[in-house]
C-alpha cells in the first residue's frame, strides 16, 4: 500500500469542507436573505400608474361647470424610429426641422428604448388627422390624456385650478403624490381634492434588461383599475353666476347669494375675475404670471377674503340684539336731531338733518345713526359703566353667534375671519377700564374695528330671512352620483334671537326698499327686505354695500353685494343685488320704474384710479420680492429632493402599491350624511 | 474476444457514467432556459446554443465510447505525444487564434465552431503528470522530480497565461492536490493557504495590524516552545517572509495584476461597489440566484434568466439558471451530484493498483473540484470572476468534450484495474 494512503482523507476532507462552505453561502443568499427577491422584482417589474379621470363639477341644475376634455400627446420611442417623411410630420404638428431635432434628441436622452413625450396636448382635430397617417411614422404613438375645460368660463374663484404638485404636497401626502402629478391648487379643486381625484390604478408589467415590455406581471392579478373621481354638484346657479359676473365687470367687489332654507350659495362672484380656461393648456404659465401682475388682483377671492366694515348693513343685527336683551321696545320712540352726542363727540346722522321721532322700524328704514348709537350705549352701560367690559363681552358674544368674527367654514380654502373686536383690544388701545360705551360707539353703526366678509354679510341676511337660524353656507351641494350631503350642512345654527323679535326689524328692512334708501332698486311684484350700507375706505371713495333677502315671506334668496369705491350702497350695490334677486325669483328681469337696466350697470366702469393703490402696491412688490427669494430657496431644495427621490424610488413603489389597495377614506367620513337622489 | 468484451463493459464504473449523463442533461436544459426565446421553441434547433449543445453532447458520447474502446496501454504510451500536440496547439493559438473577449484562446474550425486548446491542456497535463509520477524511482519528495513535475504543470500554464486566460491558468494550480497525495510536503498546502489569507486580509485591513498580529502569534509560539531552537528559527524566517509578502501585495496588486483583475477583486472584497459597471455581472448573478428561494421559479419561469439580466448566462454564469429556476433545491442537487462525482473519482483513484491511474484520477478530481468551486463561487460572489466553465453544464463544445475525455479516460483505465498496466 502506498505510504501516503491516509492523505486521501485530507484531500477528501478539504474538498468536502469547501463544498459545504459553498452550500452554506448558497443557503444564505437563496433562503435567509430576502433582499435578492426584492431586487429581482425591481429588475423586472415596472409599475405604471393609471390615472383616473378627475370628477366633473355641475351647477345646481346639472349644467356642466367643469369637464375633462381629451387631448393627445405624441410619444416617440427612438429605438423603433425608422427613416420616414420628417417634413410631413413637422408640417402636421406645426413644428420646424430644428424643433423636430431638438425634441427627438431630448427624447433620446431621456430613454433610447422607451417612449417619451414628443409633443404635448394636441387638439382632437389634429389627433384625428395624425392618427390616419401614424403608420407612416414608425416609433411614434399617441397617448390620450385629459385636461380640465370650462364650457362657460364662469365662477373662476369658486372652481380654482389644478397644477403640478409641489414638494410640500408630496411630503404632506405621505408619498401619495409623485412628481408631475396634478393637484387642486385653489378653489373647489383644492377643497374637494380627495373626492375629485378618484382612485389611481396600477398596472404592473415585466421588462427585460433593456427595458422592453414583456407583458403583464402575474397575469394582471395585482393590477387595479383606476376609479374616476366623484362628480360634484355645486350649489351655484350658472345663469345667476353669469349675470352676476356681467354686472360686476369693470368693478371691484363681490356678490354672494345664498338660499336661506339650505345654506346653498347660489351666486359667488368675485370681481375682477378671469377665464378659468386660461389656467390649463400650453399658455398656462404666461397667463398665471399676467394674472399675478394684475394690480386688481383677480386671484383675491373677494367673497371670502375681502373684509369690509359692514356699515349700516349691521344695524338690523344691532336692533335684534337689543330686542332680545330687552333693552328697547320696538315701539319706543327716539327723537333724532341729526346730531347725537356721544361722550365728547358728535355722531352725525342723515347729513345733519333731523329724522325726528323714530321707532325701531323707522330707524332701520332710515338708517338713523343716533338711534342705534343710543341703543348700543344702553346695552353696554346696562349694568353700570364699571361693568363696561363684561357688558361688551356679552354683546360681542351675541354678535358672533351670527357668524361674524370667525370663519364660517365654507367648503373653500383661504377664508378670512372678519373681525369683532375683543375687550382686550380696547384694553390695549386705551387702558384697562379706561374705555366706555362712548369710546366704542362706532360699532353700533357697523364701523370702528368691525370687519366682515361678503359671505358673512350674506349669511347674516339668511339668519334674518329664517327668523333666527342659518345653515352653514356651502358651495358644494352634493357629492357623487349618490348625492351625498355633508351632515353639518343640514343642521340649523340658532343665533339666540326669538323669532318674534324679527318682525319689527324686517318691517324696517322692507321699508328700506319700499320707500327708504334703496327704493330705486325695488323689484316689481316682489317684496324685498334690504339694508344699504357704506363701508368706509381710507384709500378713496367708500365701498357701496347692500344686503337683502326676498321675498319677505318664505324667503328664497339672501344676498350681499359689495362694490368697492362706489360710494353709497343705494347707488351701486342695491340695484345690482336687485337684478340678481329678480333673476333668481322670476327667471327674467322686468323693466323698472326707476329706469335701471342691467346693461347700464354692466357697462359702468367703477375701477378705482390705480394711483390710489400705488402705495399699497409698492408694499406688495416688496413682499413679493421676499417671496421670490423664498421661491428660489425652495427650488434649490426641490433639486436636492429629486436626488433623494431617485434613491428612495424602490421604497416608494412598494408604499405606493399599499396605498392603492386602500379604499377611499372620504366615503367613510360622509356616512353620517344623508343620501338624496 | 467476446468474453473480454463482456468483462470490459462489466468493469465500467456505471455510477460515474450515470452521474455524467445526469449532469450533461441538466446542463442542456439549463442552457435551453438561459437562451430560451418563445420564437424558437424546439430544443434541438442548431442555430441556438442549446441546439449546438445537443450536438456537442452527441459528439461527447461518441468520444466517450471511442475512449472506452481504446487499449489502456495505449493511453499511457500516448501521453507524451498528446501533451506535445496540445502544447503546439497552445503555441498555434497565440499566432492564429481568434480573439474573443480579450482572450486569444480559440482556433476557428469553420461552420460556427471553434476549438479552445486550453480546455484540452488540462487533460494532456494530467496524463503526462500521471505518466511521469508513476515512473520508477520518481518521488515528489525528491527536489529534482518535484521540479520536473512542476515543469510539466507550469509549461502549459505559461502558454495559457500569454493568451491571457487567467481562469484556465489557475485551474492548473489545483494539481497541487495531486502532488500532495503523492507525497508533497503538507507545508506547501499550508503556505499556499497562508499566502491567500494574507493577500486578502492585507487588501482589506491595514497591513500594519496584520503584521502586529503575526508578530504576536510568533512570539506566543516561541514562548511556548522556548527549547526548540529549530522551530524558533523556522518561525522567524516564516515571519520575515510573511512580512515581505504583505508589503509586496500592494506592488503585485498595482503592477502585476491587470486592471480588470484588480477591479474584480475589489468588487468581491467590497472595497468598491459598481453595480452598473464592473460589478453588474456578479450583482445580477446574485440577484438571479438569491431570488430563487427554496424551490425556484420553475423551468423557463425565471424572470432574471428569461429577460436576460445576467450576461454570459449560458456559459460561465449557467449556475444562475439553476439557482433561479430550481431554487436552493436545484443548487443542492447539482452541487451534491458534483460532490458525489468527485468523491467517486477519488474512490476510483484509490482503488487502483497502478500508480498511473491513481495519479491521473487525482488529477481529474482536482480539476473538477477547482472548476466547480470557482465557477459556482464566482456566481454567488465569493471568489473573483475568472471565466471558467461549470463542467458538463456550461455551454461550450471544447469544455464538454475535454471534460468527457478527462472523465472517460479514467473510467477506461479503471475498467482495466484488475489487469496490470
Amino acid at each position: 500500500m502506498n505510504k501516503f494512503f491516509e492523505r486521501r482523507y485530507v484531500v477528501t476532507g478539504i474538498f468536502i469542507a469547501i463544498i459545504l462552505a459553498l452550500l452554506g453561502r448558497l443557503y444564505y443568499i437563496q433562503i435567509v436573505d430576502d433582499r435578492y427577491t426584492i431586487y429581482a422584482n425591481s429588475n423586472v417589474r415596472r409599475t405604471t400608474i393609471l390615472y383616473p379621470a378627475r370628477g366633473p363639477i355641475l351647477d345646481r341644475n346639472g349644467k356642466i361647470l367643469v369637464q375633462n376634455e381629451p387631448i393627445y400627446d405624441v410619444m416617440v420611442n427612438p429605438k423603433e424610429v425608422k427613416p420616414f417623411d420628417t417634413l410631413l410630420l413637422c408640417k402636421m404638428i406645426g413644428i420646424d426641422k430644428e424643433g423636430f431635432d431638438k425634441r427627438f434628441t431630448k427624447a433620446q436622452r431621456q430613454s433610447p428604448a422607451k417612449a417619451s413625450i414628443f409633443e404635448k396636448q394636441l387638439s382632437v382635430e389634429l389627433y384625428a388627422a395624425l392618427q390616419e397617417k401614424l403608420f407612416e411614422f414608425p416609433g411614434f404613438s399617441i397617448v390620450p390624456r385629459t385636461i380640465r375645460t370650462y364650457p362657460d368660463s364662469v365662477a373662476a374663484q369658486f372652481l380654482g385650478f389644478i397644477g403640478e404638485v409641489t414638494d410640500r404636497d408630496i411630503k404632506r401626502s405621505n408619498g401619495y403624490y409623485r412628481l408631475g402629478d396634478y393637484i387642486g391648487v385653489t378653489g373647489v379643486e383644492k377643497a374637494y381634492e380627495n373626492v375629485l381625484r378618484g382612485q389611481r390604478g396600477v398596472q404592473i408589467q415585466m421588462v427585460d434588461s433593456h427595458g422592453v415590455f414583456k407583458g403583464s406581471f402575474a397575469n394582471g392579478a395585482l393590477d387595479t383599475v383606476p376609479r374616476s373621481g366623484e362628480r360634484l354638484t355645486s350649489s351655484l346657479d350658472i345663469d345667476l353666476q353669469r349675470l352676476g359676473e356681467k354686472l360686476m365687470q369693470n368693478k371691484l367687489g363681490s356678490i354672494v347669494a345664498i338660499e336661506p332654507s339650505s345654506g346653498e350659495i347660489l351666486c359667488y362672484v368675485s370681481s375682477p375675475t378671469y377665464d378659468p380656461n386660461l389656467m390649463v393648456g400650453r399658455e398656462r404659465g404666461n397667463n398665471l404670471a399676467k394674472m399675478y401682475n394684475n394690480p386688481y388682483k383677480p386671484f383675491f377671492i373677494r367673497p371670502i377674503q375681502a373684509q369690509y366694515p359692514p356699515g349700516s348693513s349691521f344695524k338690523p343685527l344691532s336692533a335684534l340684539i337689543a330686542l332680545q336683551e330687552g333693552i328697547i321696545n320696538p315701539n319706543e320712540t327716539f327723537y333724532c336731531t341729526g346730531n347725537y352726542r356721544v361722550g365728547n363727540r358728535i355722531v352725525h346722522c342723515n347729513h345733519g338733518e333731523a329724522h325726528g321721532t323714530v321707532n325701531m322700524a323707522k330707524a332701520v328704514a332710515e338708517s338713523c345713526n343716533g338711534y342705534f348709537t343710543m341703543v348700543f350705549q344702553r346695552i353696554v352701560d346696562r349694568y353700570g359703566v364699571k361693568n363696561t367690559a363684561a357688558n361688551f363681552t356679552a354683546w360681542r358674544n351675541n354678535v358672533m353667534k351670527f357668524g361674524l368674527g370667525a370663519r364660517l367654514d365654507l367648503d373653500m380654502p383661504a377664508e378670512s375671519r372678519g373681525n369683532v373686536p375683543t375687550p382686550l383690544h380696547y384694553d390695549n388701545t386705551y387702558r384697562k377700564g379706561a374705555w366706555r360705551s362712548s369710546t366704542i360707539a362706532a360699532l353700533a353703526i357697523g364701523q370702528g374695528e368691525l370687519l366682515a366678509t361678503p359671505l358673512q354679510l350674506a349669511n347674516l341676511e339668511c339668519t334674518i330671512a329664517n327668523r333666527g337660524f342659518f345653515y352653514k353656507p356651502h358651495l358644494v351641494k352634493a357629492i357623487g352620483t349618490q348625492n351625498v350631503i355633508k351632515k353639518e350642512y343640514i343642521e340649523k345654527n340658532y343665533v339666540g334671537i326669538d323669532s318674534g323679535y324679527f318682525e319689527p326689524v324686517i318691517n324696517g328692512m322692507e321699508a328700506v326698499v319700499e320707500s327708504g334708501t334703496a327704493r330705486r332698486s325695488k323689484i316689481p311684484d316682489v317684496i324685498m327686505c334690504g339694508k344699504t350700507g357704506t363701508a368706509q375706505n381710507p384709500h378713496g371713495e367708500d365701498h357701496s354695500v347692500f344686503v337683502a333677502f326676498a321675498p319677505r315671506d318664505n324667503p328664497k334668496i339672501a344676498i350681499a353685494v359689495v362694490v368697492e369705491n362706489s360710494g353709497e350702497g343705494a347707488h351701486w350695490a342695491a340695484p345690482i343685488a336687485s337684478f340678481i334677486v329678480e333673476k333668481y325669483l322670476k327667471g327674467k328681469i322686468t323693466p323698472r320704474e326707476s329706469g335701471f337696466t342691467v346693461d347700464y350697470f354692466a357697462n359702468a366702469n367703477r375701477l378705482p384710479d390705480l394711483s390710489l393703490y400705488a402705495q399699497d402696491l409698492q408694499k406688495e412688490r416688496r413682499r413679493d420680492s421676499i417671496r421670490a427669494a423664498k421661491v428660489d430657496s425652495i427650488k434649490k431644495f426641490k433639486a436636492d429632493s429629486i436626488k433623494k427621490f431617485k434613491a428612495d424610488s424602490i421604497k416608494k413603489e412598494r408604499r405606493e402599491a399599499a396605498y392603492n389597495n386602500k379604499p377611499a377614506n372620504w366615503i367613510k367620513s360622509l356616512t353620517g350624511g344623508r343620501s338624496k337622489s | 474476444m467476446s468474453t473480454q468484451q463482456r468483462s470490459f463493459f462489466f468493469n465500467v464504473d456505471w455510477l460515474t457514467v450515470f452521474l455524467y449523463l445526469i449532469l450533461c442533461t441538466i446542463g442542456w436544459f439549463n442552457i435551453h432556459a438561459a437562451v430560451y426565446d418563445p420564437a424558437h421553441q424546439s430544443i434541438v434547433d442548431v442555430s441556438t446554443n442549446y441546439g449546438k449543445q445537443f450536438i456537442f453532447i452527441c459528439i461527447s458520447a461518441v468520444v466517450g465510447i471511442v475512449i472506452l474502446l481504446l487499449e489502456s496501454r495505449f493511453i499511457a504510451a500516448l501521453a507524451p505525444a498528446f501533451y506535445v500536440v496540445i502544447v503546439l496547439l497552445l503555441v498555434l493559438v497565440l499566432i492564429i487564434g481568434r480573439n474573443v473577449g480579450g482572450n486569444q484562446a480559440w482556433i476557428n474550425l469553420g461552420g460556427g465552431f471553434r476549438l479552445q486548446p486550453s480546455e484540452f491542456a488540462k487533460f494532456a497535463t494530467c496524463l503526462l503528470l500521471a505518466r511521469y509520477l508513476s515512473g520508477t524511482n520518481i518521488r515528489v519528495t525528491d527536489p529534482k522530480s518535484f521540479l520536473m513535475a512542476a515543469a510539466i504543470i507550469g509549461f502549459p500554464m505559461l502558454l495559457i497565461m500569454l493568451q491571457p486566460d487567467t481562469g484556465s491558468t489557475l485551474v492548473f494550480c489545483s494539481l497541487i492536490f495531486v502532488l500532495y497525495r503523492e507525497g508533497l510536503s503538507p507545508y506547501f498546502l499550508i503556505i499556499a493557504g497562508l499566502f491567500i489569507t494574507l493577500f486578502v486580509t492585507s487588501l482589506l485591513y491595514n497591513p500594519l495590524y496584520i503584521i502586529l498580529i503575526l508578530v504576536a502569534i510568533t512570539a506566543f509560539i516561541i514562548f511556548l516552545f522556548k527549547r526548540n531552537r529549530q522551530l524558533i528559527k523556522t518561525m522567524l524566517i516564516g515571519l520575515a517572509i510573511c512580512i515581505a509578502f504583505i508589503f509586496s501585495v500592494k506592488f503585485i496588486y498595482t503592477h502585476v495584476l491587470k486592471k480588470h483583475q484588480t477591479e474584480r477583486i475589489n468588487i468581491l472584497l467590497g472595497i468598491t461597489t459598481d453595480l452598473r459597471g464592473k460589478g453588474y455581472n456578479v450583482n445580477q448573478s446574485k440577484i438571479a440566484i438569491g431570488s430563487g428561494k427554496l424551490w425556484g421559479k420553475g423551468y423557463l419561469h425565471g424572470t432574471q434568466t428569461q429577460y436576460s439580466f445576467v450576461p454570459e448566462q449560458s456559459t460561465d454564469f449557467i449556475f444562475c439558471t439553476v439557482g433561479e429556476e430550481w431554487g436552493f433545491a436545484g443548487s443542492l442537487t447539482v452541487i451534491s451530484l458534483f460532490m458525489f462525482l468527485i468523491l467517486r473519482v477519488i474512490l476510483i483513484a484509490e482503488r487502483q493498483r497502478s500508480p498511473f491511474t491513481r495519479v491521473y484520477g487525482y488529477g481529474v478530481a482536482s480539476v473538477l473540484f477547482f472548476h466547480v468551486v470557482i465557477n459556482i463561487g464566482m456566481t454567488i460572489g465569493v471568489v473573483p470572476v475568472i471565466g471558467i466553465p461549470l463542467p458538463f453544464i456550461s455551454y461550450g463544445g471544447s469544455s464538454l468534450i475535454s471534460f468527457t475525455m478527462l472523465l472517460f479516460t479514467l473510467i477506461k483505465l479503471d475498467s482495466n484495474r484488475k489487469s496490470n498496466v
